[in-house]
């Protein structure tokens, strides 16, 4: 094997990602208490989106994998993005 | 490879991580249909689904992302504790990781036997007399919380057979694609429910 597929990450990254989505979860219920209108959707979408990559990448490791899983990554991102976009398409313009 | 014996021949960690990828992608791919009905019901019933939100729990899905996150970052460290070879807090770690798992149920439990309690579950007499868009969203949020409560059941007893496997000496610092499997599991588990949480419980 020429690529290391197990990078061992230090637990203080770990720990400092946990303190991170700790923090983003109070933010969100924080935002999500003030009346913003359509913003507060967006708010709340955008938070969940930034929570997640930290998961990706850190807790599951993606940042440390291969390119070839960032392209699967993206591609599903991509294939999900399509399918809730087409909808939209159909039902909104009903 | 490794400092810790020979790998076995046939070991290959890297497509055994991308087949787990290719069905986690299944999985989001599961979730995100049950998501574009939401939004798709959230456009049309906007204030009945802000109604109905508000009668979630606020307190106790806050406890719960934290939970699940905390759960997370158990079992991130146990990957990384296996790594260094250190398979006694590993398997610490992974007992910790399924608890959060039984926690999360046990809050689900509580919130769920209150609301059916109060007459709010799918074709209850009491949803029949409100408006159709509150009954879409408990409806929706039946099955999703459903569907994610049942990966949280799975996931906890993976971490559990993962400890036992760490205890017994199958997992080890040379072989623990398993592991890494299992923990990539989790994780979906909660990057699920950081899209569950906001659209929920937090709506206005």
């Amino acid at each position: 094997m020429n690529e290391p597929s197990h990078a061992v990450v230090s637990y203080r990254i770990f720990i400092a990602v946990w303190l991170l989505l700790l923090a983003l979860t109070a933010v969100t219920v924080a935002v999500s208490r003030v009346h913003l209108g359509a913003l507060n959707i967006w708010a709340a979408l955008g938070i969940a989106s930034l929570k997640s990559a930290l998961v990706i990448f850190f807790f599951m490791h993606l940042k440390y994998e291969q390119r070839i899983f960032k392209i699967f990554l993206l591609i599903t991102l991509v294939t999900l993005a399509l399918f809730i976009g087409l909808t939209f398409f159909d039902v909104l313009y009903r | 490879m490794n400092d810790s014996g020979p790998p076995h021949p046939h070991q290959d960690d890297t497509g055994a991580k991308l087949g787990m990828w290719l069905f986690l992608y299944t999985e989001v791919l599961l979730f995100g249909g049950l998501f574009i009905l939401y939004a798709v019901y959230l456009q049309r019933y906007p204030r009945e689904f802000a109604a109905a939100a508000g009668e979630l729990n606020l307190a106790l899905g806050t406890a719960n992302t934290v939970i699940l996150l905390t759960g997370s970052l158990l079992v991130a460290l146990s990957v990384s504790a296996i790594g260094r070879g250190n398979c006694g807090p590993a398997q610490g770690l992974l007992w910790g990781g399924a608890a959060t798992g039984v926690l999360f149920l046990a809050n689900k439990y509580i919130e769920w036997s209150a609301e059916i309690g109060h007459g709010i579950y799918p074709g209850s007499p009491a949803l029949a007399q409100r408006p159709p868009g509150e009954n879409v969203f408990f409806g929706l949020y039946y099955i999703t919380l459903g569907l994610h409560g049942l990966h949280v059941l799975i996931g906890s007893i993976l971490l559990a057979v993962m400890a036992v496997m760490t205890a017994n000496g199958s997992i080890r610092r040379d072989r623990f694609v398993v592991l890494e499997n299992s923990g990539l599991y989790w994780h979906l588990v909660d990057l699920v429910w950081i899209f569950i949480f906001p659209l929920y419980y937090l709506l206005l």
